[in-house]
């Protein structure tokens, strides 16, 4: 049970800290990099144990590779593909008009949407749905696509799963474009309501680094994990109000689908584009409930990224 | 700068043999359910197969000051890269304690990170962030890293269509022009053809004369010999000998020698993935028989086994004589028989080459082979070496020429032919 902790101290204390740290060696875990005498960098490896903490300030530190990662990742699917950034467009525009005619039209959901058009309920939700289920799908396959990375060089791998957000979110940023044409074409107006949008998109950032956290460890370690997720995907959209609106759940059963934050962010980024009333509350629990996902996600993450190197 | 750049004590690091077997091998979720169900009070499966564990590393201890460049050596799995893993933070130590002053770059692999879809510009920038230089610094040294690595036409090309050289040459010129404290490097040499080769040797002594602390992994022990001041030997995990590099490296070719068989004779175990491999290597006397002891005076045949597996164009097979772990001489089966390039016949190839006498003086030697596409990659490269003595029971030993007891190791017969008496220098 090891693990490794970044530090930043001061001059004047090194020389405790590095003591502290000597005794701690057995129970605790440290990396620590602290101003020696000569200028130098000390960084001490002992091994560590138990839960560590998020190392934030190294990640900081690579907060570029975390950009060159995503930017890899962008280049590499745009390059040979023809229509390059229209897939990020088509994607939800397809699956948005394939709804509109079965669930809207056939299925009856057109009416229940409180008098918005069934097309740009339903695509106000799927973007914001694509941009997680992309996310979570790529993050889980991250470290093992990554492997010869992970082997070879040391950086947060935290990173890579990470930067898979990236990706999504420039498809995002393309689809967006789209829905501004709809809403035009609609003539549902923009309303303050969409400065919300710029909330509601971190904590969906946040749930979805999360969830793809979580996956891309479990990934490593089980790898049935490929064949679990995108399964997970699937089910977790029915169980959120992508197609529907939550107001069909029966309100004894509402209190399950709070539980879901993709929910209550889904119904936010509606309430936010078509000019509905935003529940606070849900808006509320759905962002504590991202936040507690990421952490847990990310603590869970670094618990188990010491196994990575030896059994990826 | 008293204060040493890496301080390692009593570093110890423990694999599982499952995981260290099966290395790419993982669990199923079927498996740990099965597991958890059928002995659901055994938490940790750690504590229950403590027996199957080995140490890839035992209480390793070394200092080395800064600006010092070391040799790391040893068999194969006797610890090294699980060392520099260590080092480098890939792997995590089991018990001890290392620190490291300045900042640590490791070389594991060139062109770790390299995607062949992106350009050659766009792999410098990723490979170097990943490697950990900041953009700002991989700007201002970008012209340089291109011209270190002469692709500046192709530099804009996706790296899928380089050729092997190019992509190398980029791979550790991004490499070798970060500005580390610590380099750690594992045999990266061991690839690219000669001229490359050359060129990264010089930049690697550039770096060790700029005061940089280096470790240094190689199986060459010429290489190992021209640039490191000191050497630590290996085995099982354990150091077993650190020193001056010279008196190192002779205390390492001495464990490889020790190999089954009759002397003079080395068999290699067949690896049928391997497209020509050597498979025996035998010293045969004016007889015919195996023979390990020669006089200074008769010549050695050398009689090679290849096994031929896959008709590529350009295999060839070689093998150096060694002294010391420095090369004496080489030589490839291809200078003489240049048709071998071009086509080989498949299946077992016996091939005899005589090496002349006099040639070399008396002393120990070892012969060391390997097998390679040319100019493109070693294909087998048998770390174990064939030992053999050459003595002076025929010569006189007032023929200091021959003598091993004189410097050299050559032993050359040179005609010494009087050109006048009484001549001035001046003419």
């Amino acid at each position: 049970m090891k693990d490794i902790e970044t530090e930043s101290v001061g001059e004047a204390n090194s020389r405790s800290k590095a003591l502290n740290l000597e005794l701690d060696a057995t129970s605790h875990s440290a990396i620590t990099p602290e101003q020696s005498v000569t200028g130098d960098e000390l960084l001490v490896i002992v091994p560590p144990s138990g839960w560590i903490s998020i190392n934030w300030i190294e990640i900081w530190r690579f907060r570029e590779l975390l950009y060159f990662l995503a930017w890899r990742d962008i280049k590499v699917r745009y390059k040979q593909t023809v229509m390059g950034a229209a897939w990020a467009v088509l994607q939800p525009f397809m699956t948005m008009i394939v709804f509109t005619i079965f669930f809207g039209r056939l299925g009856g959901l057109d009416t229940k949407t409180g008098g918005a058009p069934y097309p740009i309920y339903v695509y106000a939700g799927l973007l914001p749905w694509t941009f997680f289920a992309n996310t979570i799908s790529t993050a889980s396959l991250a470290l093992v696509t990554n492997a010869n990375l992970i082997t070879k060089v040391y950086f947060p791998r935290m990173l890579l799963p990470l930067a898979t957000a990236g990706v999504a979110l420039v498809d995002l940023a393309v689809s967006f474009g789209v829905l501004f044409v709809m809403m035009g074409y609609y003539h549902t107006g923009v309303t303050l309501h969409v400065l919300l949008v710029p909330a509601l998109l971190a904590s969906t950032v946040l749930v979805a680094t999360g969830v793809g956290l979580i996956l891309s460890a479990l990934t490593v370690a089980y790898r049935d994990f490929r064949y679990v997720v995108p399964f997970l995907v699937q089910i977790w959209m029915f169980a959120t109000p992508v197609i529907y609106p939550s107001s069909i759940i029966p309100v004894r059963f509402r209190w399950a689908l709070s539980l879901n934050p993709m929910a209550g962010l889904i119904d936010g980024f509606r309430a936010a584009f078509l000019n509905r009333p935003i529940v606070w509350s849900s808006i509320y629990a759905s962002t504590a409930i991202s936040f507690v996902t990421f952490i847990i996600g990310a603590s869970y993450f670094r618990h188990v990224e010491r196994r990575f190197s030896d059994i990826i | 700068m008293s204060t040493p750049a890496i301080r390692v004590s009593n570093l110890s690091k423990q694999f599982q043999i499952g995981s260290l077997a099966s290395r790419f091998d993982y669990y199923t979720l079927r498996e740990v359910i099965v597991n958890r169900l059928s002995a659901p009070f055994h938490r940790s499966t750690d504590r229950a197969s403590q027996k199957s564990n080995i140490w890839a590393l035992k209480d390793i201890n070394f200092e080395v000051p800064r600006g010092q460049v070391v040799g790391i050596i040893g068999h194969n799995g006797a610890g090294k890269s699980t060392l520099l893993k260590v080092l480098s933070r890939i792997a995590e130590p089991t018990t001890g304690r290392i620190e490291l002053r300045g900042r640590l770059a490791s070389l594991l692999e060139v062109g770790t990170g390299f995607h062949p879809e992106l350009s050659g510009r766009e792999n410098v920038f990723l490979s170097a962030a990943i490697s950990g230089m900041s953009r700002s610094e991989t700007t201002r040294r970008f012209d340089e890293i291109v011209a270190f690595a002469e692709v500046d036409k192709f530099i804009d090309m996706p790296v899928k269509r380089y050729s092997t050289g190019m992509y190398m040459r980029l791979a550790f010129a991004v490499a070798a022009h970060q500005q580390p404290d610590i380099l750690i490097i594992d045999e990266v040499l061991s690839v690219g053809d000669a001229a490359f080769q050359k060129k990264c040797l010089g930049k690697m002594e550039q770096v060790g004369s700029s005061g940089r602390t280096v470790l240094f992994v190689s199986h060459n022990m010429g290489m190992v010999n021209a640039l490191c001041d000191r050497a630590i030997l290996l085995k099982a995990g354990q150091v077993i000998e650190d020193g001056d590099t010279s008196s190192v490296i002779r205390r390492y070719v001495q464990t490889l020698e020790t190999h089954d068989g009759i002397d003079g004779e080395l068999y290699l175990p067949e690896e049928p993935n391997l497209a020509i491999q050597i498979t025996c290597a035998r010293l045969l006397d004016s007889e015919g028989n195996p023979c390990s002891r020669f006089d200074v005076m008769s010549p050695i045949r050398l009689e090679v086994t290849l096994n031929v597996r896959q008709a590529i164009p350009g295999l060839l097979a070689a093998f150096a004589v060694y002294k010391n772990g420095e090369t004496v001489f080489a030589s490839w089966d291809t200078d003489t028989q240049p048709d071998r390039l071009h086509v080989r016949s498949t299946g077992i190839n016996k091939e005899i080459v005589t090496i002349p006498a006099p040639l070399i003086k008396a002393g120990r030697y070892q012969l060391k082979f390997w097998t390679a596409v040319a100019n493109v990659r070693v294909v087998h490269n048998p770390a174990v070496l064939l030992p053999f003595d050459i003595v002076e029971d025929t010569i006189d030993a007032s023929l200091l020429s021959y003598a091993g007891r004189e410097a050299g190791y050559l032993a050359l017969p040179l005609d010494w032919v009087h050109a006048g008496t009484g001549v001035s220098t001046a003419d």
